[in-house]
């Protein structure tokens, strides 16, 4: 635990200073840059850790409450200590008709992934996800920032495969 | 036919747009007054695409005619209705069909400052769209005196994070400003008091985009395609069971039948035609026998659905439809923003019931009671995912009743009883 010791005394870095210097120039309110600074802390931080919540309300001078409120709306942020790789698997109606609900199947056997878990190797966390506005051509995820599309069981292990 | 949204090839460098016309639009805008440019969206007809086809014209007369400034514009590009993807088409393939769009709006409002409010899942549209915008500005169709006409406009890109609900325009806003997205009670709407307190028109993607065509060909061009009441071409996003899924451009009031056999190749592996959704997951389902149905605002509402977002899903024979519902209603359940207590609260028993239907669990009178849930949500919540939660139910209700009923009597007749999907994470 002693990494997790040293995250505890954190604060934002030289390099996302000047982000969010910049993001607050966007917006004539500073709580505005609320939701930007969030992804900013959850980069520096690795999650949204309290560390993290109160870095930003410091920064952007609002209560600490008010970051939580915001934050914790939002499903996109990371609430909690993640896996490596965040899959977001869509099993909406196009995806589900095309044959999602198989590969959820597949993860759970293959890799102990279960809905909002992460895999015991750390290397992986699940979401089942709403649309992510590939139904042409589905069924699709996103690991990371990364679309895949058209997934079967072969190539959702061939796919994620590829994330160490 | 005319196709002025999404070009053959993609374009994403400036240079190649303006050969094919590109900034022309907002060339011909600028030499007009802002108030002219107004009136010419007006007449031209133009019909809001993020799926409630509110007139785009008197949307901006109202936010012209109030007296307060700054004045906002915002780019709704939180595409969330499941079954569309033709807003992501347009970013990707056509960016700078937003840019001049937008500018277009901007000079007609005497707005200065632009938010284009992006859904998170599209991370490299991000990379595109701020492409595009760096090289407006470099030539001069963003910054400040914007083609010599001493006209300012600043765009900033805004990344969403994950909520559905904030594609609702005045959650939207609340998003924006920092807060969680939850809707407004209204009035006052946007156009008088939006971002900040001030006058704020919040147009979808694909409206900004049909901006460009209107100014450079003019209204009564623009008029003389698609449907009577509702002009212009639509994007329609078909996915499921059809051979050739994909995002087609289309005059409005095109049948969905065209739709689905002559453009997106009919249903996949032969099979036959169970029942479309028309307008995204939120619209009701139609039955086969419907499919003649005009593709257009006011057509698809007297067929009893709603053109919504023009995200077509189709189900072939093998659908179970009890499955389709259950899955849009742990959707609706999940995105419910928790403010208003007949959605928070009924999503989630709508959602209850539907899974005891398939997992071989129904009641007597369960049909009944989803009949009557539905009732007490719809017209009883500030926005309509309520609404859209309720009619989705009362939808598939109408036209597979039996299926249903056949639920609770003998369990799934397509095989899947007792296998209960997962429910989607839950959300803090």
């Amino acid at each position: 635990m002693k990494s997790e010791k040293s995250q505890r005394e954190k604060t934002f870095s030289p390099g996302a200073l000047t982000r969010l210097e910049e993001i607050k120039k966007k917006y004539p309110d500073k709580r505005a840059a609320l939701m930007p600074a969030l992804y900013i802390a959850q980069d520096e931080f690795g999650w949204l850790r309290p560390e993290a919540l109160k870095a930003v309300a410091q920064y952007l001078e609002l209560p600490e409450m008010t970051v939580r409120s915001t934050a914790t709306f939002y499903s996109i942020y990371k609430h909690e200590q993640a896996g490596r790789n965040m899959v977001r698997l869509c099993t909406n109606v196009s995806c589900m008709v095309l044959g999602a609900s198989t590969l959820k199947g597949t993860l759970k056997t293959l890799y102990g992934l279960a809905p909002g878990g992460t895999s015991p190797d750390g290397r992986f966390q699940l979401e089942i996800g709403e649309c992510i506005g590939a139904c042409d051509r589905g069924p699709a995820m996103l690991v990371n920032d990364d679309l895949h599309t058209e997934l079967d069981t072969k190539k959702l292990i061939q796919v994620l495969e590829s994330y160490k | 036919m005319t196709r002025y949204l999404i070009p053959d090839a993609c374009i994403r460098d400036i240079g190649e747009y303006e050969k094919t016309g590109g900034y022309q639009g907002l060339e011909k805008a600028l030499s007009m007054e802002p108030g002219q440019v107004v009136e010419e969206v007006k007449k031209s007809g133009l019909r809001g695409r993020g799926g409630a086809g509110f007139p785009t014209g008197m949307k901006w007369m109202f936010a012209a005619g109030d007296p307060k400034f700054p004045k906002y514009i915002v780019c709704n590009a939180d595409e969330g209705e499941p079954g569309t993807f033709k807003d992501k088409a347009l970013l990707k393939n056509n960016p700078h069909i937003l840019i001049e769009g937008m500018a277009i709006a901007a000079h007609a409002l005497k707005a200065e400052t632009g938010y284009v409010y992006l859904r998170a899942e599209y991370p490299k549209e991000k990379e595109i769209l701020e492409a595009a915008l760096a090289q407006a500005h470099e030539k001069g169709f963003l910054g400040e005196n914007i083609m010599g006409s001493g006209a300012r406009l600043d765009i900033q890109v805004h990344r969403g994070a994950g909520a559905y609900i904030c594609g609702e325009e005045t959650a939207l806003i609340d998003s924006l400003e920092g807060k969680r997205g939850q809707p407004r009670l209204k009035p006052p709407f946007p156009v008088n008091a939006g971002l900040w307190g001030k006058p704020t028109v919040v147009n979808n993607v694909e409206t900004f985009a049909n901006l460009p065509f209107i100014m450079r060909a003019g209204a009564q061009e623009y008029m003389k395609i698609g449907a009577p009441d509702c002009p212009g071409n639509k994007l329609f996003s078909v996915s499921g069971h059809v051979e050739k899924p994909g995002v087609y451009e289309l005059p409005m009031g095109i049948t969905l039948k065209d739709i689905i056999y002559d453009h997106a190749g009919g249903i996949k592996n032969g099979k036959a035609l169970k029942a479309v959704i028309p307008g995204g997951v939120s619209a009701p389902v139609l039955p086969p026998d419907k499919i003649d149905c005009p593709m257009d605002f006011v057509s698809v509402q007297k067929w009893g659905s709603m053109l919504g977002s023009g995200g077509v899903i189709v189900f072939d024979e093998d659908t179970c439809m009890v499955q389709v519902a259950h899955r849009a209603l742990q959707f609706f359940e999940h995105e419910s923003c928790g403010k208003c207590t007949p959605c928070r609260e009924g999503t989630g028993w709508l959602r209850a019931i539907l899974e005891r239907l398939e997992t071989r669990q129904g009641r007597e009178g369960d049909i009944r009671l989803l009949e009557d849930v539905s009732r007490n949500i719809a017209g009883n919540t500030f926005c309509p995912l309520g609404d859209g939660a309720a009619m989705v139910v009362l939808g598939f209700l109408k036209h597979f009743k039996e299926e249903f009923s056949e639920h609770i009597e003998n369990g799934c007749p397509y095989g899947r009883t007792g296998k209960r999907p997962d429910r989607p994470a839950p959300v803090q």
